[in-house]
């Protein structure tokens, strides 16, 4: 089979981009989104054209370093997966596909289709997680955690961090990410003594970033390749609420 | 160059007590004075950072990946060991310890092994405090599953995905640590090179991939947690961005390579499916829990699986290995696989695939618990291949996915080279010449949570308390610049072929001469293979773009340039150990039957190999191993 | 203070304080529909209820005063909310589709400044009551004497125009429509949505938005195809009744009878 590509290319962060159209041909309807990628990439150093630059590292959807916009949907047409586990068969022959990087204030362009997503880190630095020095720690058996409470729990932790909501988002804002992981955490009995503060201090560090706010639209669970639920929105809202209430009557030490 | 295991004395249980308490520790206000570098932030590299900072040393952090949270240990499905005992089905840490040792084939060190059982259970401690969601059971206690190469259940997982989860837990702790301002986190770095001052390691040059910059850092200690070099095959179930550079670049400065050539080769992998394929793709060991695997009995029976009635099948693994069945340790299991293809018996377009069948499981158990237990990975296997394991068997086929050789480390995890540790896949410890499956998380944790932290000291208190070296010193002007020139050499040959190109031609002789099966002429071969189209490399690469911003071709140009030297000292040590032992199969050396016949008077050692200077070859060094516990037997599986 | 950072100025904050006020918004609407359906009344009902309001004096002023600044801060906050929402992606998509969004959802800040224009004209219309002359906004008294604006007539006067009308019919459906959105999201906001009955709310709060609509629309409907009459003999141009115990003014049941013939009878 064979494609268009109309691809954002843009030497680095500083500079204007545009869109350029690739002929991709010679493809197999079993190749991944990103082989295509790889065998016009080939192509274009054979010219002596510089590559395109896409962001990928596992390839197998886990790792959530891939992170193309393709024909106006983060990750691509299907639902649930990620760019990487993309294939060809989801594309018909001769289709014009529009590849384009994940556009945020946050997510700064860095090069092609390469962005910078390291607004995430800086909200995990602020609470995104649990104190527990090593060494530490009691028996793991010595805290049962409900099944019901471990497998939710479970559905936030398998976020992958790809920012696939923030594109998807029409207000670029961070919600599903941040709330699959402070949800996970607020879930758990051991993420018990810092919810509060864990939930406060991580929108705080989303709403610095320059995310947007989010309108409850669920365009991000419907792109996120790990098809978090918008459920764990709610109920970071709920742990902020109260929070913010306990906050202002709870009793405080010196 | 002299190879000082530093294993304590006394009983194998309390070498580790006594070792901790032998050892100097630092005093608590001077441990903000010592500079520590931490190359990865993988689950050796983070948790290994996470507890320095945790314990008060001042830690850098670096990765070439834009977050910590990227590092190959996120892809791993299974699950991670530990000798909890949970399921009161008679595990303990002299049982995991042994399991291991055998695992390993006996090639390796025991009292590292003991420790590593010792440890374990901590870690399962450690990750479920940091909120990591493993299975639980209605009760609400940690669920368990067997895995392959064990009889008991010891194996704690998160769906399939606890090498995510155990990542996210260890960068969760780092992220807390950076948060803090106790360590400083340099995502986007790539370490090139090491800087060796005096003989001891004192700080690396790194190239900022994104804007290309090149940086030196000097700290009082090194440590490399920098993964696997499966990638040398180019198809491999790494990363496509994993790598040997870090600990090659240590390598060429003075640290031995112990057992390039033990490589894993994982049974369960999606089979290749044309020439494009970039990557290749794992599918968990622990479906081996509930699938048979079978070939058609005839060569070049192509029908469709559910019209091979039940008497033409061959569940090759549960006829050869009646006790471990299908649970059969992931080499015998690989190496039966390959054996049946070349029989001509494999299935699907290729002919190099096997299948892997929950027909009977789904029968006895129902849809539901299949879907519960193995859902994702269903799910991951529908979405490559475009098939339904539900309604029709998995094609499985071998692929590489671990190696157990890595940089040489003594019992404290340092290196040949003073002040550099190395944790984690990258260093050569545990898993002797075959690693059983969820143990290479276990060992990663163990390194960073529970290792290293009470080795590095002893090393820390012994050098002079002064401020580490300026970066303004000759040593680490001449590593910048040669890094610099290695980056320019690459970007200025104006050959004509691409990286990717090389890198595929090399995987190709790896994976047909020094992969699942060995023998002298081959490996002669590849190295000479090797070395001309090292030397083709040299001549005819094109990378394009230019060096001062994101540039991904050079940086791949730079990681297979290594991986060629890599490949040919793997080529080497496969040739210089003439016995078959773990990942290593040498088809000299074989018994009738075809397994693996190991030569423990003349091979119960470590190769570990030194470097002796671009285009020369290495110079290999023993370290034998001594079993005062375990006896070495032949590993039986049947 | 902490509290007002985290209402004003945090994002989640924000969005909780759109809701309260939201709620306080559909709060005051529902009553107001409330208050309106008795049109279909005795027009002493109705007008007995606008006086009982105006008659709260001070009080009235400070309802007003509390759903003013109510209003203030939900547009307020809308309008801060879609600038930081427009900053967030400075550089826009060649394309980007939608999956799940609904129309309501992505027009919300339509919807909301057509409904604040609609509320302007309307407090212009009726509470201020310059939009139309002074016949507009008749007088009467209650069956118990007492005088008062004839709530009544005037609403009913208040659409003859069709143009207006149709305005008015307008924007209560896109008010619907922004409540179809917002109530629903009302609850998301706050973290009252779970994944058990967001499906029940979600089905509620679109009967809910049908039935305001319906109630609305039915109010200028009923006007315009004539049902709901004018029943102020003096606004309709009758002559006063000779039967009438306190003016001879006030007889809705005779008037209603009479309809047609006290044309004639016009002395
Ligand atoms: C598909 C798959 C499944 C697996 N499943 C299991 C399992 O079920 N159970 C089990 O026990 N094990 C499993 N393993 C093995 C296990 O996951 C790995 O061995 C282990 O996670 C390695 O961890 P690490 O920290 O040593 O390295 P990695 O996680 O690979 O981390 C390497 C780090 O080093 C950094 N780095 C590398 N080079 C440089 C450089 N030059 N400069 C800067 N930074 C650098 C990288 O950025 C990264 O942060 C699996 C492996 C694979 C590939
Ligand atoms: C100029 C006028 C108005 C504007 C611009 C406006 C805009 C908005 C916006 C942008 C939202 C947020 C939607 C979301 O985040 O999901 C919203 C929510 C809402 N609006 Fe309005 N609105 C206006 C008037 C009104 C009026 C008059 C009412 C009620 C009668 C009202 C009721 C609500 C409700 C109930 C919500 C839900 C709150 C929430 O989302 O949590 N709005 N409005
Ligand atoms: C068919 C629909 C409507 C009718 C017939 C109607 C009628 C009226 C009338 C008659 C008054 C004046 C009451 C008085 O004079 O004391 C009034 C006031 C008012 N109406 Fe409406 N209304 C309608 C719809 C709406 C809607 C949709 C809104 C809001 C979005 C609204 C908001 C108001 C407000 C804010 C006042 C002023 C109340 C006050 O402070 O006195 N109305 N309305
Ligand atoms: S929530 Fe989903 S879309 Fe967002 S970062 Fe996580 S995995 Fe990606
Ligand atoms: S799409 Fe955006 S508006 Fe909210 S629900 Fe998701 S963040
Ligand atoms: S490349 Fe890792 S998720 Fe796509």
């Amino acid at each position: 089979m064979k494609v268009t590509l109309r691809v954002w290319r843009q030497k680095d962060g500083n500079s204007e981009g545009k869109f350029e159209e690739y002929a991709a041909e010679n493809l197999n309807s079993n190749m991944s989104f990103l082989e295509m990628l790889d065998v016009v990439n080939e192509d274009l150093i054979e010219e002596g054209e510089e590559p395109i630059a896409f962001a990928h590292d596992c390839r197998e959807g886990i790792c959530g370093t891939c992170s193309c916009m393709i024909n106006g949907k983060p990750h691509g047409p299907e639902n649930g997966v990620t760019t990487c586990q993309t294939y060809m068969r989801s594309f018909k022959d001769g289709d014009v596909i529009l590849v384009e990087p994940f556009r945020a204030k946050a997510f700064p362009v860095q090069k092609d289709l390469i962005t910078d997503r390291s607004a995430f880190d800086s909200i995990m630095q602020s609470g995104g997680y649990i104190t527990a020095r090593a060494g530490s720690c009691q028996d793991a058996n010595a805290l049962p955690v409900s099944k019901e409470i471990a497998d939710l729990a479970m559905d936030a932790a398998a976020c992958i961090g790809c920012g696939a909501c923030v594109a998807a988002c029409k207000n670029s804002s961070a919600m599903l990410f941040v709330s699959a992981k402070a949800g996970q955490l607020n879930l758990l009995p051991q993420g018990q003594p810092e919810k509060d503060s864990r939930v406060v201090k991580m929108v705080a560090a989303m709403d610095e970033a320059g995310f947007g706010n989010c309108t409850n639209q669920y365009e991000c669970s419907a792109a996120c390749p790990k098809l978090i639920s918008e459920e764990f929105i709610s109920k970071m809202n709920r742990d902020y609420l109260s929070a913010s209430v306990k906050g202002l009557f709870s009793a405080k030490a010196r | 160059m002299i190879l000082d295991s530093k294993i304590p004395s006394g009983p194998l249980e309390n070498k580790w007590d006594k070792h901790i308490m032998d050892g100097k520790l630092v005093n608590p206000a001077n441990k903000r004075k010592y500079e520590i570098i931490v190359v990865g932030t993988g689950l050796a590299g983070a948790s290994a950072a996470s507890t320095l900072a945790e314990l008060g040393y001042s830690v850098k952090a670096f990765t070439f990946h834009d977050s910590p949270r990227r590092a190959h240990s996120i892809a791993a499905q299974g699950g991670i060991n530990a000798a909890k005992n949970y399921q009161n089905d008679g595990d303990s840490v002299y049982r995991l310890f042994y399991d291991t040792v055998k695992g390993g084939d006996f090639r390796s060190r025991e009292a590292n092994v003991y420790r590593l059982a010792q440890v374990s259970a901590n870690i399962i401690d450690q990750c479920v405090a940091l909120g990591v969601p493993f299975a639980r059971e209605y009760g609400g206690l940690l669920a368990n599953r067997s895995f392959g190469g064990a009889q008991v259940s010891r194996t704690f997982y998160a769906r399939g995905q606890t090498g995510q989860q155990l990542l996210l837990g260890a960068y969760s702790g780092l992220s807390r640590q950076i948060g803090l301002g106790n360590i400083e986190l340099c995502a986007n770095h790539e370490m090139l090179d090491l800087v060796v001052i005096d003989g001891h390691a004192k700080g690396i040059i790194t190239r900022n991939v994104i804007t290309g910059s090149i940086d030196k850092h000097s700290a009082h200690a090194v440590v490399l947690a920098t993964g696997g070099y499966s990638n040398v095959f180019y198809l491999s179930t790494s990363a496509m961005n994993s790598n040997v550079t870090a600990a090659w670049r240590a390598h060429r400065k003075g640290a031995a390579f112990a057992n390039p050539c033990y490589t894993q080769i994982h049974p369960t992998c999606i089979p290749v499916s044309g020439d494009y394929q970039s990557k290749l793709t794992l599918m968990s060991e622990s479906l081996r829990n509930d699938g048979r695997i079978w070939a058609p009995k005839n060569p070049g029976d192509n029908r469709p699986a559910d019209l091979i009635p039940e008497n033409e099948r061959d569940y090759y693994l549960e006829r050869k290995y009646p006790s471990f069945g299908n649970l059969a340790p992931r080499d015998i299991s690989s190496r039966s696989a390959k054996e049946v293809c070349d029989e001509g018996r494999g299935v699907g377009e290729t002919g190099l695939g096997v299948y892997l069948d929950f027909k009977d499981a789904i029968d006895r158990l129902g849809e539901d618990v299949i879907r519960e237990r193995y859902g994702n990975l269903f799910d991951i296997y529908h979405e490559i291949t475009g098939e339904s394991a539900y309604q029709q068997p998995m094609r499985i086929y071998p692929a590489v996915h671990y190696t157990m050789g890595g940089v040489w480390v003594d019992y404290n995890l340092m290196s040949t080279i003073p002040g550099c540790f190395v944790i984690g896949e990258a260093n050569f410890s545990d898993h002797g010449a075959n690693r059983l499956g969820a143990s290479a998380l276990m060992q990663g944790l163990a390194d960073g949570y529970f290792v290293l932290p009470y080795t590095i000291p002893h090393y820390l208190a012994e050098v002079p308390r002064e401020p580490a070296p300026p970066v303004d010193h000759p040593e680490f002007t001449k590593a910048e610049e040669e890094v610099v020139s290695r980056t320019k050499a690459l970007l200025e040959n104006n050959g004509k072929q691409s990286v990717n190109s090389f890198h595929k031609r090399l995987g190709k002789i790896m994976w047909d001469k020094c992969g699942m099966a060995r023998n002298k002429s081959g490996l002669d071969e590849a190295i000479s293979e090797i070395q001309a189209l090292r030397q083709e490399f040299e001549e005819d690469v094109r990378v394009l773009g230019a060096g001062d911003n994101l540039n991904q071709s050079l940086e791949m140009a730079g990681r297979v340039a290594d991986f060629f030297e890599l490949g040919e000292l793997m080529c080497r040590d496969a040739l210089a150990r003439e016995e078959s032992c773990g990942g290593h199969f040498r088809e000299e050396h074989q018994y009738e039957d075809g397994e693996a016949l190991r030569d423990d008077e003349n091979f119960g050692h470590v190769s570990a190999w030194e470097w002796k200077g671009k285009d020369q070859p290495q110079e290999c060094h023993k370290e034998e191993l001594e079993y005062e516990r375990v006896k070495m037997v032949t590993r039986s599986y049947k | 203070m902490k509290i007002l950072h985290v209402l004003f100025k945090s994002s989640i904050g924000k969005k909780i304080t759109m809701a309260v006020t939201g709620f306080i918004l559909f709060g005051f609407v529902i009553g107001h529909l409330t208050g309106n359906l008795q049109i279909f009344a005795h027009p002493d009902k109705i007008n007995a209820y606008a006086h009982f309001l105006e008659a709260l004096g001070p009080g009235l002023w400070l309802i007003r005063l509390f759903l003013l600044a109510t209003l203030v801060i939900h547009v307020w906050l809308a309008a801060q909310l879609t600038l930081e929402n427009k900053a967030a992606r400075p550089e826009g998509y060649q394309n980007q589709i939608t999956m799940r969004a609904t129309m309501a959802s992505r027009y919300m800040r339509v919807s909301g400044v057509i409904v604040f224009v609609f509320i302007i004209y309307h407090l212009l219309h009726f509470t201020v009551r310059i939009t139309h002359g002074l016949e507009a906004y008749p007088n009467t008294v209650l069956i118990d004497g007492t005088p008062v604006r004839d709530v009544h007539s005037m609403i009913i006067l208040g659409f003859q125009n069709p143009l207006i009308s149709i305005f008015y019919i307008l924007a209560v459906m896109l008010l619907s429509w922004h409540l179809r959105h917002g109530l629903v999201s009302m609850f998301q906001s706050i973290g009252w949505q779970t994944r058990t009955w967001s499906n029940a709310l979600n089905k509620i709060v679109i009967v809910v938005c049908v039935l305001y609509f319906l109630g609305n629309a039915l109010i200028v409907a009923a006007v315009m195809n004539g049902h709901v009459r004018i029943q102020n003999p003096q606004v309709a141009g009758y002559a006063c009744r000779t039967d009438c115990e306190i003016c001879g003014l006030h007889n809705a049941a005779t008037i209603v009878e009479t309809d047609d013939v006290s044309i004639d009878n016009q002395s």
